[in-house]
């Protein structure tokens, strides 16, 4: 009765200790935790999971190789369908997806699905890796834009299918939000992300990093001049919202972008590393998702007695569980029903603290969410010298402004049909340039679909 | 890796070098900037263009040490590598989008100061080839710390040198030549552009103002990504904040918030100073 093993713990640093340092936070399970895990699946015959996962990674089939002990069998399942594991075992939020939609957790708690995946990408890895399959050069050449999820699930599944990519990166590091946005402590940069993205070159992709599309080179270039015969978009998320409240300009200030930035892509934390970082000593982080999560973990971390301000309740924090659970163990607080209306300024032009004003929750509004509403009379100040702002972002306009005929929509995303093909012929696009912020793994979903239109654009061409 | 193909110190902390950059250096513009990382474990600094040249497929980047990272820059020497080089970054200058009759009725004043001048260079080039009016006004403390007199005086129409001691030209700022220019002398501009120490920009920008003379002015803000992504860069421009990186980095002077940019561009300054203790050169800028 394999179902009646309770759901087996994963060992993680302990909290009081992972918040002085940047070491990844859960250590994974080992051969026997995994084995035992494994062992919970039900198998189902028409696995819910399946459905709920972006990309259609076959969990009960991989789950099924590594209860059996064919870790090697498991790791090329996974394979078939997703070329970053070790990073979505970490980063998806799979109680919204795969393990909430498990039939185990009906009655009890869900298989740990992520946390296999974790498993099984993380020992294939160091045992050496799977060897993908790729058809023969077909000769025909794709040019993928932004090395981040959606790029690089589009350029791996293009790879495969015989195409000549060329993933063109504006940063210094490939890995899009992987490297510049994710903290080290969830998601290693070189036993992780560097080495995902390596098996990823392996299939023959090619990155060119420094090359930032629209400015270095054109979209029309890359078609009229270099010879590509297919554009894929996946630039990310772009320019950071700020709430447009008194004093944001204000020495201290930063937009989470800015701040995490430094911290993972410029590696501020580390002491060899010119980047300056200001976390300051009371770091407030206002807003409510991953992103927020991210930063004010990295702040406390940092050496700042961190806050998160956010204007709901804990119920709507869009944020992964996980990382809630995690951010408090570790000692960030929390100030739900709380929205900034001012940061308030020293006599040097520094934040000394932000005014905030409290708030109650009314109707729903069209997310189904309650909308928060301010409470009159009720403001008070949170002392502060670090004010991370996390409100989302909006899209960057340096490729739909450079490239003729693409089309966005009112916000300023890139309009895409559920294929990826954009309104320009041969060119299309998918993940946050085409949604807004969203996750790692529906941008990689996004990348596998535009690959397959891409295969038959340029196959019916 | 981009190799460093000539470099040179025009004084004893500034350097000018030649990089390779073929995809750059075919799409730059005069008015854009580019960031360089000098090895694996460096910033990334943004640096205007003070040229490029499309046939040897390279850019020209004009840098002063103002703290550690800088210096590393000016360290390296011809036949060595940058670990990055990227740009063009920003808005090409408002006038490589005229009409060329629109362009020929204009008369351009070009207030250069400092490291500053060197980005001028490019600007003043581009409207000389093209048979517009301009002449340049350079400003330095000492006649050794001036820069780019010659290039720039062999692609404009009149060159006025400024020193604070006198040491060569007129003794006095660049703001009371430019008075001078126009109201003892008569001159005529329609246009005036201003690139240096961004305290020079702020008062040039009074001085045009007084003028009332239109006067653009190119923001050296604080920087990382320089895409739009993180936002370091914003600056309150006629009351709203824009991202110099990809907004700018040229703005109408008139509308800038310059305290506030000179406030916010000394933000890491202690953390720079404490990378380097021992480099103290521009922190009075």
């Amino acid at each position: 009765m394999a179902s009646k093993i309770g759901r087996v713990p994963v060992r993680e640093q302990e909290a009081k200790v992972r918040a002085t340092n940047f070491e990844e936070v859960c250590y994974g399970y080992n051969i026997e935790e995994a084995t035992l895990e494994a062992s919970r699946c039900l198998n189902c015959k028409n696995p819910r999971c399946v459905g709920a996962c972006p990309v259609g990674v076959k969990i009960p089939q991989f789950i099924a190789h590594l209860a059996s002990g064919d870790i090697e069998a498991a790791a090329a399942k996974i394979a078939e369908d997703s070329s970053l594991p070790a990073i979505c075992g970490r980063v998806c939020p799979q109680e919204t997806q795969c393990e909430g939609s498990c039939i185990l957790g009906v009655k009890g708690e869900p298989v740990a699905i992520g946390k296999l995946e974790r498993f099984v990408a993380d020992y294939t890895r160091d045992k050496g890796g799977v060897k993908a399959v790729c058809k023969e050069n077909n000769g025909h050449k794709v040019a993928v834009v932004g090395s981040g999820p959606a790029g690089l699930a589009c350029a791996s599944d293009l790879a495969k299918l015989g195409y000549q990519v060329t993933i063109f990166e504006a940063l210094h590091r490939p890995g899009g939000v992987l490297e510049y946005g994710i903290p080290e402590f969830r998601l290693p940069k070189d036993k992780v992300v560097k080495a995902e993205i390596d098996q990823v070159r392996e299939l023959g992709v090619k990155i060119e990093t420094d090359v930032i599309i629209g400015r270095t080179v054109t979209i029309d270039q890359l078609i009229d001049e270099e010879g590509f015969e297919a554009v894929f978009i996946g630039s990310g998320a772009g320019l950071p919202k700020f709430m447009g409240v008194p004093g944001e300009n204000l020495n201290g200030v930063f937009s989470a972008n800015e701040f995490l930035t430094r911290n993972n892509l410029m590696k501020a934390f580390k002491d060899d590393y010119m980047t300056p970082i200001h976390a300051g000593k009371k770091a407030v982080v206002v807003g409510g998702g991953n992103v927020a999560m991210d930063a004010a973990r990295t702040a406390l971390r940092l050496g700042a007695d961190t806050t998160i301000v956010y204007r709901r309740t804990e119920n709507e924090l869009p944020a992964r569980r996980e990382e809630v659970h995690h951010a408090k163990e570790e000692g960030v607080k929390f100030a739900m029903l709380t929205n900034p209306v001012e940061v308030l300024s020293d006599e040097k032009g520094w934040v000394r603290a932000i005014r905030c004003i409290r708030m109650e929750l009314g109707e729903p509004d069209e997310s189904g969410r309650r909308s928060p509403v301010p409470v009159p009379g009720s403001e008070f100040e949170i002392e502060a010298d670090t004010v991370i702002m996390s409100l989302g972002t909006s899209p960057n306009p340096l490729i739909s402004r450079t490239t003729e005929g693409l089309q966005t929509n009112r916000k300023g995303c890139i309009v895409a049909d559920s294929e990826g093909a954009t309104t320009r012929e041969g060119v299309f696009a998918g993940g946050d340039a085409v949604t807004g912020a969203a996750t790692v793994i529906l941008a990689m979903g996004a990348g596998r679909k535009a690959a397959a239109a891409i295969n038959e654009y340029i196959t019916n061409k | 890796m981009y190799k460093i193909l000539t470099k040179e110190m025009l004084t004893p902390t500034i350097c000018r070098m030649k990089v390779e950059a073929p995809r750059l250096a075919r799409s730059a513009r005069p008015g854009q900037f580019l960031i360089v990382r000098v090895d694996e474990k460096g910033e990334r600094i943004p640096l205007t263009i003070s040229d490029y040249d499309q046939e040897t497929g390279s850019v020209t980047i004009v840098t002063q040490m103002i703290g550690a990272s800088t210096r590393m820059l000016c360290e390296k020497e011809a036949g060595e590598y940058f670990c990055d080089v990227v740009g063009p970054l920003g808005m090409p200058s408002e006038f490589t989008e005229m009409p060329q009759e629109k362009l020929s009725s204009q008369r351009y004043v070009f207030i250069a100061g400092g490291v500053g001048t060197a980005p001028v260079y490019p600007q003043v080039k581009w409207l000389h080839e093209r048979g517009v009016a301009v002449d340049v006004i350079i400003g330095a403390k000492t006649a050794d710390l001036l820069i780019y007199t010659q290039e720039i005086g062999a692609v404009c129409d009149n060159l006025f040198i400024c020193t604070d001691d006198g040491s060569a030209g007129f003794k006095g700022l660049v703001i009371a030549m430019l008075e001078k220019l126009v109201n003892e002398e008569g001159r005529k501009y329609t246009q005036a552009v201003a690139i240096g120490p961004m305290i020079m920009m702020k008062f040039a920008t009074l001085t045009a103002k007084k003028l009332s003379l239109p006067i653009i002015v190119s923001l050296n803000t604080l920087m990382v990504d320089g895409t739009g992504m993180c936002g370091a860069c914003r600056v309150t421009v006629a009351g709203k904040t824009r991202f110099a990186c990809v907004e700018g980095p040229e703005f109408n002077g008139y509308d800038v918030d310059f305290d506030e940019a000179m406030r916010r561009q000394g933000m890491y300054r202690s953390e720079e100073t404490e990378a380097d203790h021992k480099c103290k050169i521009g922190r009075n800028e």
